[in-house]
């Protein structure tokens, strides 16, 4: 892709563990690749603790990458210094999972979003800036006139409003949005969904929107990538990876959602996941989710699947698929030609 | 769209909605409940706490005695008069008088002036100099922390009150050496109550917005990593009064504090316990002061811990606003 807004190479996050430096870390992000394009939004999904957020974190260097490059729009993001890093975060915000947590309780929300515009100067004197603080609140749906309010009078689905409203002072391009309503009451959930589509329609904006469940993102993403244990094991669009699934992970996740259509939803079966998720720190070898597999062969123990693709503009990273490294006997599995059909 | 998707919730924003900064918007929220401002709830929730409240007026009577003494004294303070040693309290000496005559109520009053600027500007020097130390220490981490806390640790290693001896007996007797060394030996005490909480809010989701908006470290420590360790910084500043008051009298007493003919309440107590059996009221009513003074500290500390904890009053709110339990 040329349109390419942000470029993701490699990108790895280990955090050391312990005190001593003997080497053992949790692999968060383990060589992780995509482009996202100017407008698009790609969705990130994945369960609990298998990277999402250091993922998003990593890209805006809110963590420092351990490895792997980020390109923004030509920046090599990674080679900024301190200061050029600063006014690059004028373009890339972030929306954080928890309202609570992600507004200062000392500051009165107009001083939250106002402090996005004194940072980078995008005001000209107190009138303008009370304006554009005002401006900024009734877009995202609240009334001007609650800036001097401070976080903890508001509910969850005000707060999550006025975090956007401080992500959109910067005017950005583009927008990590981390679990932005897993949070928020199902019934808030929808209205904050639906702001922030406007808001993609209205200002042209990039978003990376992570999920816990296929379910959240599909009716907002373009395309879909799935992680599993730091790394992303199918990436495709968004309508692909419903109609067919190519790694047996994504195959589980989608089986777990119910389907409107009857007759569908009737044959739909239930595919379970057995087994705990292994630990980031001492990961299975070769691939990843081998031991919660269901489709899993010999050479799983073996080989370490690369993300490659499958169909035009649908990846994968399973040996079902493609044989990355070694070669894979598929005749040996039953399942491989039904997959390969799909 | 492909249909196969699941239904999306229905949602009460119109989709399609003109933004028009003029345009009726019926449905902009605010935020239910009246607005009222911080410092507000905190002082009613100060207030609501019987003793705290009790402490605060008796620092007030305390503060305005201080700044009024020149008014509220009877007789000159260090004026002797031989003939009238050790009278007891009268209608004209309402305190007595001591072992040279002079007017215990007015050498008590004009001494709230002296305890209470030995222990404001002492914890003001220890305030300023520990909240930098534990601001930078804690922020900043890595080896700076490290000799930082290994200092205090060291500096703890001593009783307070040896450790002020030791440093007036090193700058001299006098009343601003007396303040100096008070304000060292309390600046570990704010280096480390400040340092632990900046190590809670620096990993506290808010600072990572905030930086993430593009702010500065300056930034991100001045406006809000100060601001969110303020409150505990606040309660140690009203126990240190409480403590300075004490230690400034326990120097006096030892003769490494105020020096004659200054009328500091330690000085006073330290001077009258020779008197114990020729009048009680020379020891009783600087004591007294003492007593008072640092009770009423202690007691605004703890209900000013309680008033500026959040978690208290969201409590308090929830309750409908209002009665604060003594616990
Ligand atoms: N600062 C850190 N230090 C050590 N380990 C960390 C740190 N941050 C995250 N991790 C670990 O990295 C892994 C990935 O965490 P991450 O928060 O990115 O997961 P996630 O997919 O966002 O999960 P969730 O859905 O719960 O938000 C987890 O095992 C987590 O424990
Ligand atoms: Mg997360």
């Amino acid at each position: 892709m040329s349109d390419a807004l942000v470029t993701v190479d490699d990108l790895s996050v280990y955090f050391p563990v312990g005190r001593r430096r003997d080497g053992t870390a949790v692999k968060a992000v383990d060589g992780v690749s995509f482009e996202i394009a100017k407008g698009e939004t790609l969705g990130l999904v994945g369960e609990s603790g298998c990277g999402k957020s250091t993922t998003g974190l990593a890209l805006l260097r809110l963590v420092e990458p351990t490895r792997g490059s980020v390109t923004f729009d030509g920046i090599d993001v990674r080679e900024l210094s301190a200061r050029d890093l600063r006014r690059w975060r004028r373009r890339a915000a972030m929306i954080f999972q928890d309202p609570y947590a992600s507004l200062d309780p000392r500051q009165p929300v107009g001083e939250a979003v106002g402090e996005a515009l004194d940072i980078h100067d995008l005001h000209q004197g107190k009138q303008a800036r009370r304006t554009r603080i005002g401006e900024l609140l009734e877009r995202v749906g609240l009334h001007p006139d609650v800036a001097e309010r401070y976080p903890h009078e508001f509910s969850g689905g005000q707060r999550q409003r006025v975090g956007i409203a401080r992500a959109l002072a910067c005017e950005p391009d583009f927008i990590v949005a981390d679990e932005p309503i897993a949070a928020l009451d199902v019934s808030i959930q929808a209205q904050v969904m639906n702001l922030m589509a406007e808001l993609q329609r209205d200002l042209d904006l990039t978003y990376l929107f992570i999920a816990h469940d296929l379910a959240a993102v599909q009716h907002v993403s373009d395309r879909i990538a799935v992680m599993y244990l730091g790394r992303i094991v199918e990436l495709a669009d968004r309508i692909d990876i419903y109609r067919s699934p190519q790694h047996p992970y994504t195959q589980a996740l989608l089986s777990a959602i119910p389907v409107p259509e009857p007759t569908r939803e009737r044959s739909r079966r239930r595919i379970l996941l057995e087994g705990d998720l292994p630990s980031p720190m001492d990961p299975p070898s070769g691939c990843n989710f081998r031991t919660r597999c269901a489709e899993v062969f010999e050479a799983c123990g073996r080989v370490d699947p690369a993300l490659a693709p499958v169909t035009d503009g649908h990846e994968a990273a399973c040996l079902l698929h493609h044989d990355q490294g070694q070669a894979v006997e598929r005749s040996h599995h039953p399942d491989a030609r039904e997959h390969q059909k799909a | 769209m492909s249909d196969d998707r699941p239904d999306q919730p229905p949602s009460d924003e119109p989709a399609e909605e003109p933004r028009q900064p003029s345009a009726e918007q019926p449905e902009l929220e605010r935020p239910e409940g009246e607005h009222r401002p911080q410092w507000r709830q905190t002082l009613a929730i100060l207030l609501s706490n019987r003793a705290a409240a009790v402490g605060l007026v008796v620092l007030i009577v305390m503060v305005l005695t201080a700044v009024f003494a020149d008014q509220l004294i009877r007789f000159p303070i260090n004026e002797d008069n031989i003939a009238n040693r050790f009278a007891p309290p009268s209608a004209d000496h309402w305190f007595g008088t001591d072992d040279l005559g002079r007017d215990v109520y007015s050498r008590v009053v004009m001494g709230a002036r002296v305890s209470l600027q030995v222990a404001a500007i002492s914890v003001t020097i220890s305030l300023v100099a520990g909240t930098l130390l534990g601001l930078i220490a804690g922020y900043r981490g890595g080896w700076l922390d490290t000799v930082t806390m290994r200092a205090v640790d060291v500096a703890f290693a001593f009783p307070a009150v040896l450790l002020a001896i030791a440093l007036v007996a090193v700058f001299g007797p006098s009343l601003r050496n007396t303040m100096i060394a008070i304000g060292i030996v309390f600046t570990p005490i704010f280096a480390r109550v400040v340092r632990g909480s900046v190590l809670s809010v620096r990993e506290d989701l808010y600072i990572r917005a905030i930086r993430s908006l593009g702010a500065s470290d300056g930034r991100i420590i001045l406006r809000h990593v100060l601001p969110n360790v303020a409150a505990p910084v606040i309660v140690q500043t009203s126990l240190s009064l409480a403590f300075a008051i004490l230690l400034e009298a326990a120097l006096s007493f030892v003769g490494a504090g105020v020096q004659r003919p200054t009328p500091a309440w330690g000085l006073m107590l330290a001077d009258a316990q020779r008197f114990i059996a020729q009048g009680w009221w020379l020891s009783v009513f600087p004591g007294m002061a003492i007593f008072v003074t640092v009770m009423a500290f202690n007691l605004m500390g703890d209900g000013l811990r309680d008033a500026l904890d959040p978690r208290q009053r969201t409590l308090i709110e929830a309750r409908g606003a209002g009665g604060g339990e003594d616990e």
